[in-house]
């Protein structure tokens, strides 16, 4: 299970960085999505895997997760949605206004 | 429990939501809520430096949960020093905004006030994730406020902007998942205890996240290579902005000071993270700084590479990490930002009163106020080149003699000298276009309709320019405070003892 998941955020994470590098907004938001996607991954493995495990300690269970990287995951979920809403938002609008969505478009103007 | 910490957070955060219900209302009942907020947190902030100048370390736990497990708020010198910054750059921004950049868009007060609370919270909070929270706070209205007034440029710009911020955060992120998959704990002062007993195996990969996180905050202090976004964004930024984004590179070198103090100093896997090269780095940042002023075609593009040379200069002051360097870090940290508040300031009264020609280096009719600009410009100008008599000299001076033991003080000096003179060539050139060769007489119309709205905005720059000199009757106070905090934050064990308790033992689970 190991090796699956850290193959995943590692081809998340390959994906975002190639995406991220192109030269069109679009890509590079998709490219940022990934990431994120990566990353919120990775910090929930940070508080190991384990299956059939409550976040809450309760009386007469055996092991339980770590509830912190749940708390920490919803957060960072949370601001790079809405981080990623307004990159959008400004990407459209710099496609408006320079009727492209290339990085050099609008340079000159 | 004193909840003094607390409030340089919930007054401007309260205020931005009541900002944004009252949409419909007028903009000067909204400059007075405004108003009041700032206001009162300047008084919150003198409070506090008050309270922290005594030396106490006065810990703010939310909700009373004892750290490391619940969120604490620290307010020690360096963080009641930095709020107490915030606050008074929040007053000319605030000013210089009523004199109508407020109604050039939407929402520019309740976005003032988020970036207020942010900036605070990152200056006090205690925990690795909370500072995350907060930068994410400041940089999302740092967002909005960029392209506040719209145009391409601006839209341009603030595309870049938030994609390397993104990029930044999704690094912060990482870094942060890895110290707390390894170390099992993000708060600050349990890092110290910490640290030191990470098992061999785990050591690499704290070390990596450490470093991730380091670059991070680089990255934000505009550090080359990672610089290079800067003086663009900062160009393009309208004029309160601009002035406001002054202590956002701080941001970034607080942290990073913060962050080597207390998590990479006294341990052997970490303590040699930041050396040799951040020295080298800071003085090539120097030297770009340097050049990109040089090739500016604005004066507000100027001051934005002369942002870069500060940093570098600071930079140079957490690399050498003496309590000598971090004490005469921290005073060219205050002079340097409210100079730099002024000199935009400037730029954006130079431009107000030029009219087409804006603050481009290009010979113009002659401008309104010329004499009270020009003396403004020049007092400026000497200061931030670091000539005698200003604050600027003091500070250099302090940043000079305190790096004279590091392994690059032949090269940090040399730069820093040639840095000074190219500075204040560079902006003798600018006043040669603005105030030597003045063009003709300046149009009747224009001036009067500009005599308007412009007092405010005058007045926040002779604010700006009276309270820098005022470094200079007060320069044994700040550098008695600043050299007071450099030994507070090198006392690593005092820390800790605040924020957690001096005997307390804390539990942990050996995790596979």
């Amino acid at each position: 299970m190991e090796l699956v998941v850290s193959l995943g955020i590692g081809l998340l994470a390959a994906c975002g960085i190639f995406l991220i590098l192109r030269p069109t907004s679009f890509s590079v938001v998709l490219g940022l999505t990934l990431l994120s996607y990566a990353v919120n991954a990775l910090i929930f493995v940070g508080g190991r895997l384990t299956a059939k495990s409550p976040p809450l300690v309760k009386a007469g269970t055996e092991g339980h997760a770590d509830p912190l990287p749940q708390a920490l995951v919803l957060t960072a979920i949370v601001i790079g949605f809405g981080m990623t809403a307004y990159l959008v938002a400004l990407a459209l609008r710099a496609k408006a206004d320079s009727s492209s969505d290339h990085v050099d478009a609008g340079g000159k103007q | 429990m004193s909840h003094l910490p607390i409030l340089p957070i919930v007054i401007p955060l309260t205020t931005a939501a009541i900002l944004l219900t009252l949409h419909g209302v007028d903009i000067a009942k909204k400059r007075i809520v405004a108003m009041v907020s700032v206001l009162s947190v300047i008084v919150v902030a003198v409070i506090m430096l008050g309270e922290a100048r005594q030396g106490i370390i006065t810990v703010y736990r939310l909700g009373d949960w004892p750290a490391p497990y619940g969120i604490v708020l620290v307010q020690d010198r360096l963080s009641a020093l930095m709020v107490a910054l915030t606050a008074a750059l929040a007053l000319p921004v605030l000013m210089l905004a009523k004199a109508g950049w407020d109604t050039c868009g939407r929402h520019f007060h309740a976005f003032l006030q988020l970036q207020l609370a942010g900036l605070n919270g990152a200056f006090l909070t205690g925990d690795l994730f909370n500072l995350f929270v907060f930068f994410e706070i400041l940089l999302l209205a740092s967002y909005a406020l960029l392209v506040h007034g719209g145009g391409l440029e601006r839209t341009r710009a603030g595309l870049a902007y938030v994609i390397i911020n993104l990029a930044g955060s999704a690094l912060f992120l990482v870094a942060l998942g890895l110290i707390y998959g390894t170390l099992g704990t993000l708060n600050m002062a349990d890092l110290i205890e910490v640290l030191p007993n990470v098992p061999a195996a785990d050591q690499p990969l704290a070390r990596t996240a450490l470093a991730l996180i380091v670059s991070v905050f680089l990255l934000k202090a505009a550090l080359v290579p990672l610089g290079f976004w800067l003086p663009h964004v900062y160009t393009a930024a309208s004029g309160p902005v601009a002035v406001l984004f002054v202590i956002m590179t701080k941001v970034g070198i607080y942290a990073l000071l913060r962050l080597s103090t207390i998590g990479l100093a006294g341990t052997s896997y970490t303590a040699d993270l930041l050396q040799p090269w951040l020295a080298w780095l800071s003085i090539a940042t120097i030297i770009l700084g340097t050049i990109g002023a040089l090739a500016a075609s604005r004066l507000a593009g100027v001051v934005a590479n002369l942002v870069l040379v500060s940093s570098g200069t600071l930079l140079l002051g957490v690399a050498a990490a003496t309590p000598e360097a971090i004490a005469a870090m921290l005073t060219y940290l205050v002079h340097t930002v409210v100079w730099t508040a002024a000199l935009f300031l400037l730029a954006d009264a130079i431009a107000d009163e030029r009219g087409a020609a804006a603050d481009t280096l290009e010979k113009a009719s002659r401008m309104h106020s010329f004499v009270g600009l020009g003396a403004a410009y020049l007092i400026a100008a000497v200061a931030i080149s670091g000539a005698p008599p200003l604050s600027g000299f003091i500070a250099k001076l302090m940043v000079l003699r305190s790096l004279h033991d590091t392994a690059s003080w032949v090269w940090a000096w040399s730069v820093l000298l040639i840095s000074g003179f190219i500075t204040a060539l560079v902006l003798a050139r600018a006043a040669s276009a603005y105030f030597w060769e003045p063009g003709k007489e300046p149009e009747k119309t224009a001036t009067e309709t500009l005599a308007l709205h412009t007092t405010s905005s005058r007045q926040a720059l002779w604010i700006t320019v009276i309270a820098a000199l005022m470094l200079v009757p007060f320069a044994p106070t700040l550098a008695g405070y600043t050299s007071a905090t450099a030994d507070q934050i090198l006392q690593r064990e005092d820390y800790r003892a605040a924020v957690i308790g001096p005997h307390t033992t804390v539990d942990r689970e050996r995790r596979p």
